[in-house]
């Protein structure tokens, strides 16, 4: 009998690594929400000298490939300097893991993008972060290579599924190339408004689907 | 892995009974001919009259007469002939407009999706927090343009049964036809056609400890129904196809196999497991009906964790039920269902299902919700929700 998942996923899942929460971390995320899915919220304690990642916990509201990789990033992430783990991929922990089924790379993700968070809220808490940028077409570009298309377990980027971006006055308009009564459209516009959305100057955001 | 499995989602699928395989297994290896070959040899009377007496039996659980009831594959194809049958036979004649509950299961779902892509309007009821469709609501929707209403006996998720005597007489007071999918209560709750004005019934035999690949669809005499799958003419020529006699059998044996006595224990178990499970696992909350719901059918949304993780920790225990969470969907979707009762994305992202059959004991039930009160335990402590309450230190 073979389950979806590797052994090594089953055994982070069963046994999650260095979970729970870390009191007064210097850095700390939480991605995702509970409209959306899944949640992961990672804290680090950071040396103030080497800028290395002395202590990493995480919480995880979420399914086993969501527990297993938030496992395998603490793992992964535990003695790297800042600059080191934010160069982790998803890809990167899913071979730690011995691969994570495609259709659940989007719950996966999260895990890597709470890590990347919690870094980036320690360089903002100590003033290691430039100003705030307006958003380009690079940027949502940018954030749509962390949507998954479940379809092939890659990026919407990566798999050409992006046709067109369009901004305007704070709109943002995505054309998605995939027919709007597809099996994962309705799950992929909801991923593309979480992504975009947040960024500061963006007001409003159309997904449209060709038919 | 534990030695023995206990098996808890019974509306996905059911062990067969020894007994229906035993009423099957003639039709494999005696009479395997096909049942229009009757006038050429006995063989294909043989099996003309296992499939009469079949429908006979089955037509009668219904209070109908055999010619109104069809066997098909199971209820998928049950539900497109229903819904496309009628919108073949109907749709230029009378009208183009149809009428579904937001919460039926995917056969009925997707087949009016895919008429709406052919041109026709069809409406999605709304349904109450027990997912309960209103009648107001129904009789309002209905225009003169509408061919067909199409509301679940019993929904497939959270078990919440409807007042579909009530819903037929609105239909046929206005003239439109009425489609109930029956997969759920077949069996297990009482529809009689003669009392309840309804023109077609869904039904299926894997749901009752019956075989996987048969079901069939009760249509009352004169409704105008068109042949939707092209072929031979079979089945009062609405269905093509070879009859699948062991499966015919088989379906009929099973729901002969069905007792009062055993609905009653099934009702007692999930009495008891509802009962536990709210009262002993704190942050829970019951989806669907109290009381107007399937014998069999337990649905619980537990606060601040996810369905899946919580069905393989299960699976680890050797227990086997399911979720509406999205991440165990194809389609990445929590349950429509969860969300069409008035439900958020955590309540169906932890959304738990038990269905409970005839070969479930009490013992089984009591160890499920053990297990699960430890699992959901353990899952919240590691949940970054619902600290304040669940944050004691792993």
């Amino acid at each position: 009998m073979k389950f979806p998942y590797s052994e090594t996923v089953l055994e982070h899942f069963r046994h999650p690594r260095n979970v729970g929460k870390i009191d007064d971390p210097d850095g700390k995320s939480m991605e995702g929400s509970p409209a959306c899915g899944d949640m992961v919220a990672v804290y680090i304690k950071v040396d103030p000298d080497t800028k290395k990642i002395d202590d990493i916990k995480f919480e995880s509201y979420g399914c086993a490939s969501n527990i297993a990789t938030g496992s395998i990033i603490t793992e992964l992430a535990k003695g790297k300097t800042l600059d080191e783990a934010k160069k982790i991929t998803w890809k990167e922990a899913s071979d730690a893991l011995g691969g994570l089924p495609k259709i659940k790379a989007h719950c996966s993700v999260l895990a890597i993008e709470g890590l990347r968070s919690a870094i980036q809220n320690y360089e903002e808490r100590h003033g290691l972060i430039t100003k705030r940028e307006p958003t380009t077409l690079e940027t949502v570009r940018k954030r749509l290579r962390k949507v998954m298309n479940p379809i092939a377990g890659l990026d919407l980027v990566r798999t050409n599924l992006v046709k067109d971006i369009q901004m305007k006055d704070g709109t943002v308009r995505v054309v998605i190339d995939l027919p709007k009564n597809h099996q994962f459209a309705a799950a992929i516009k909801e991923e593309i408004d979480e992504k975009i959305e947040p960024l500061w100057d963006v007001k409003e955001v159309i997904v449209e689907f060709t038919d | 892995m534990q030695e023995k499995r206990v098996y808890l989602d019974n509306s996905a699928s059911t062990r067969l009974d020894e007994r229906v395989l035993e009423a099957m297994t003639p039709y494999f290896f005696d009479t395997y001919a096909v049942a229009t070959s009757e006038f050429a040899y006995t063989q294909g009377i043989e099996a003309r009259e296992a499939l009469d007496e079949a429908r006979l039996s089955l037509a009668k659980a219904l209070g109908a007469e055999p010619e109104e009831f069809v066997f098909t594959s199971g209820s998928t194809e049950s539900s497109n002939m229903a819904l496309k049958g009628v919108a073949l036979a109907l749709g230029r004649k009378k009208g183009k407009h149809i009428i579904v509950s937001k919460i039926e299961d995917f056969p009925v779902l997707q087949s009016a999706e895919a008429l709406e892509r052919d041109g026709f309007r069809v409406t999605y009821l709304e349904v109450d927090n027990d997912g309960l469709v209103n009648p107001d609501l129904l009789r309002e929707s209905i225009t003169d343009e509408t061919i067909l209403v199409s509301i679940q006996h019993a929904n497939q998720e959270i078990g919440t049964i409807q007042d579909i005597a009530g819903i037929g007489a609105i239909c046929h007071e206005k003239g439109v036809l009425f489609h109930t999918d029956a997969t759920h209560t077949f069996g297990r709750v009482l529809l009689n056609t003669r009392r309840i004005p309804v023109d077609m019934v869904t039904v299926s035999a894997h749901t009752i400890h019956g075989p996987k690949g048969i079901g069939g669809l009760y249509v009352r005499k004169g409704t105008p129904l068109s042949k939707w799958m092209d072929g031979g003419f079979q089945e009062f020529d609405l269905r093509a196809g070879l009859e699948n006699i062991p499966g015919a059998v088989g379906f009929a044996r099973a729901v002969e196999l069905i007792t009062a006595e055993e609905n009653k224990r099934l009702r007692f178990m999930r009495d008891h497991a509802i009962r536990r499970i709210l009262k002993e696992i704190p942050d829970t909350m019951l989806n669907g009906h109290r009381r107007k719901r399937l014998p069999h059918n337990v649905n619980i949304s537990f606060h601040f964790v996810e369905g899946e993780s919580i069905t393989l920790h299960l699976d680890m225990h050797g227990f086997a039920v399911s979720t509406g969470s999205a991440c165990f969907s194809r389609s990445l979707q929590g349950s429509h269902v969860i969300y069409g009762i008035g439900g958020d994305h955590e309540r169906a992202h932890g959304s738990i299902r038990i269905t409970l059959g005839r070969y479930n004991a009490l013992e089984e039930v009591d160890a499920v919700v053990d297990t699960l009160a430890d699992v959901i335990s353990e899952l919240r402590k590691i949940s970054p929700l619902g600290k304040e309450k669940y944050g004691e230190e792993v």
